[in-house]
């Protein structure tokens, strides 16, 4: 007994020097928040601290909400988010809070349409219809007229939503809102919302396997995982009256389609984007500071901040993330290069 | 007493310290749960008093919350487990204890005790996997062919729902069940089996009239166990209920538990009623194991203390 508890002191005396020399050695900058960029941070953060090894960058993926809870605690040096700071969490937070847009997400429409293999095209009606529970069969008239040529099923609609409260479901509800007076007035938008029918799903994978699991479902995932799961994906009619598949190129230009009525905090929705090309059901996801920066961390995250809307946009298509387009870079670049330390 | 422990070796006498400590530990810890709770669900409690507990909606866009479709996910899906559960767990312990010998009651035990090891995870990705195709190709189909003017069975086979969840539980809950009860049966007197055998009964009499009868209490204890472990179970449930706020009399229809909601809503929950409502769901939660916990404690010191010194 007496040996177990020695051996465990010198344990736990070597674990807090070796903790005392990582701090020394390494500027330690923290932060919290989003789970959806994650991948593609832990990729920038350790990327970056091969390049600098003086800083270190940790990342907890807590979630959105939390991620802006713990900056407003100020027990982060940054938080980060998939949706922008409402107005009133912006005016608790007592200074002010500077959103830096970092890549572009995309929700993709997937399905599980027995004996249809190919990519279908939905309007926004359309998607607004099956979700809220109006179309019952695959093989309803309305379908097949946007979709000459494919031969539909008699099979059950089965929408499929995700259950946990997710940025993936306030991007989708809020593109249903903004195209779905209905949609708008009796569901809403938000991360969780009261879905009129169908199944839940926890998380990206669960409603993936839920899809593959019930034939004659259809969802809405993160484009990543339809991807990794090789699901088919619906091209959606957007703001300009054309069927576009979701691709890093149609994301980046929803971004470019909205540039121009684009507020000077990022704060905004960019489903429903203008421009030919643009996929409508696409967000930013953010990272949020003060914009007066701790003294200690700040001057090496602004340079890290730099770093990411430089070398940093190329890491983003391997992770399928959308780049941002090169006129928000320019613009992203000027608001950072305004952080005070 | 007092005498005695003054001459403890100093020892001794921290280590009874510590344990002391460690154990109001326990206590007070217990305690700041329910407090804190309490007050993080104050904002909602306040608001719609404990009507909150029956009010049936949840919609975070408008703000409305209510615990009723929760609760009624949760109770109906821990007694379809129960229902399931019971028959075979009382089997497998009269197998183990009663019938079966040497290699094979070892083997039997071990694997009985093994299913209480698989993590909830991999429970509820088996359920989603197998047991809910399962459901939605052969067994729904059939029961809503044949039985389908039963309410119970209505509606379109879906697999997730009510039933995959039920069944899912009934299989986690199993070890629990069997192996308390397989404890309670080791408990009877060896001479009230030989008594009855004696008396020229068959051993389905044995084991109904000096087994079975006189466990009941300690059976029922064992299936409350089984209950606090189903109603607390968050993640298999979460994989395979449907995660949906809806009260249906159909076990075909997707529902959600207190536990599920919690792990689904918790993370991402914005504005403050909307936490105040899901803290308010764990309090809730925390009454109900803590009330069933305490039942089956007494059940079964009851069994305890009925034949302590008789064996």
């Amino acid at each position: 007994m007496n040996k177990f508890l020695v051996s465990f002191f010198i344990m736990v005396s070597f674990t807090a020097v070796s903790f005392v020399q990582m701090t020394n050695a390494a500027q330690l900058i923290n932060g919290a928040g989003a789970t959806f960029p994650y991948p593609l941070y832990s990729k920038w953060f350790s990327e970056y601290n091969k390049q600098n090894p003086n800083v270190k960058i940790n990342y907890q993926s807590v979630g959105s909400g939390a991620g802006i809870k713990q900056l407003l605690a100020k027990t982060v040096d940054f938080g980060a988010s998939d949706a922008p700071m409402k107005d009133d969490e912006l005016k608790s937070a007592g200074a002010p809070v500077v959103h830096i847009p970092t890549v572009l997400g995309a929700v993709v429409v997937s399905y599980n349409i027995p004996g249809v293999s190919t990519s279908i095209n939905l309007s926004p009606a359309l998607v607004s219809d099956i979700f809220m529970g109006k179309i019952k069969k695959w093989n309803d008239p309305k379908i097949a007229a946007e979709n000459a040529g494919v031969k539909f099923p008699d099979t059950a609609v089965t929408p499929v939503y995700r259950s946990d409260g997710s940025g993936t479901t306030s991007v989708f509800t809020d593109y249903l809102a903004k195209v779905s007076p209905e949609w708008s007035e009796k569901v809403g938008a938000g991360k969780a919302v009261k879905w009129p029918t169908g199944l839940g799903g926890k998380g990206n994978e669960g409603v993936a396997g839920v899809l593959k699991q019930t034939p004659g479902s259809v969802g809405y995932v993160e484009q990543v995982y339809a991807v990794t799961n090789n699901l088919p994906v619906a091209s959606i009619k957007n703001a300009a009256g054309k069927y576009v598949q979701p691709s890093f190129e149609s994301v980046s230009a929803a971004a470019e389609g909205a540039l121009k009525t684009m507020p000077a905090d990022y704060r905004v929705s960019i489903t429903n984007a203008a421009g030919a090309t643009s996929y409508p059901i696409a967000a930013f996801t953010y990272i949020l500071v003060y914009k007066k920066m701790n003294a200690t961390t700040g001057k090496d995250f602004v340079q890290f901040l730099k770093w990411s809307m430089g070398q940093g946009q190329s890491f983003a298509k391997d992770l399928a993330y959308a780049p941002l387009p090169k006129s928000l870079v320019t613009k992203v670049e000027v608001t950072i290069s305004q952080l005070e330390f | 007493m007092e005498k005695k422990r003054k001459d403890l070796h100093i020892g001794d006498k921290a280590f009874y310290w510590i344990l002391k400590v460690m154990a109001f530990g326990i206590i007070l810890l217990l305690l700041a749960f329910f407090v804190l709770l309490f007050k993080m669900s104050w904002p909602v409690l306040s608001k719609v008093g404990p009507s909150f507990f029956w009010f049936n909606d949840w919609n975070p866009v408008t703000e409305e919350y209510g615990a009723l479709p929760f609760i009624f996910g949760t109770i109906a899906t821990s007694l379809i487990a129960l229902f399931l559960s019971v028959p075979i767990s009382l089997g497998a312990a009269l197998l183990i204890t009663e019938i079966a010998d040497g290699g094979f009651r070892k083997i039997l035990g071990f694997l009985v005790e093994m299913l209480a090891a698989i993590p909830s995870v991999v429970y509820g990705l088996w359920g989603l996997f197998v047991v809910v195709p399962f459901l939605r190709e052969t067994v729904q189909p059939f029961l809503s062919q044949h039985f389908g003017f039963l309410p119970i069975f209505e509606g379109a086979p879906l697999g997730v729902g009510l039933m995959a969840a039920g069944i899912v539980l009934a299989i986690m809950i199993t070890p629990t069940i069997a192996t308390i009860s397989r404890e309670i049966f080791l408990t009877i007197p060896k001479v009230y089996k030989e008594g009855a055998l004696a008396l020229g009964a068959t051993r389905w009499e044995m084991i109904r009239l000096s087994i079975l009868k006189s466990s009941v209490s300690g059976i029922l204890g064992a299936s409350i166990l089984g209950l606090g472990r189903a109603l607390g179970e968050t993640m298999a449930v979460a994989m395979v209920i449907g995660n949906r706020a809806e009260i249906s009399a159909s076990l075909f229809s997707p529902a959600q538990s207190m536990a599920s909601l919690i792990a689904n809503e918790y993370a991402e929950a914005s504005g403050e009623m909307h936490l105040a409502s899901l803290t308010a769901i764990g309090f809730g939660l925390l009454i109900v194991s803590l009330f069933m916990n305490s039942t089956a404690r007494i059940i079964v010191w009851r069994v305890e203390r009925k034949y302590r010194g008789t064996r």
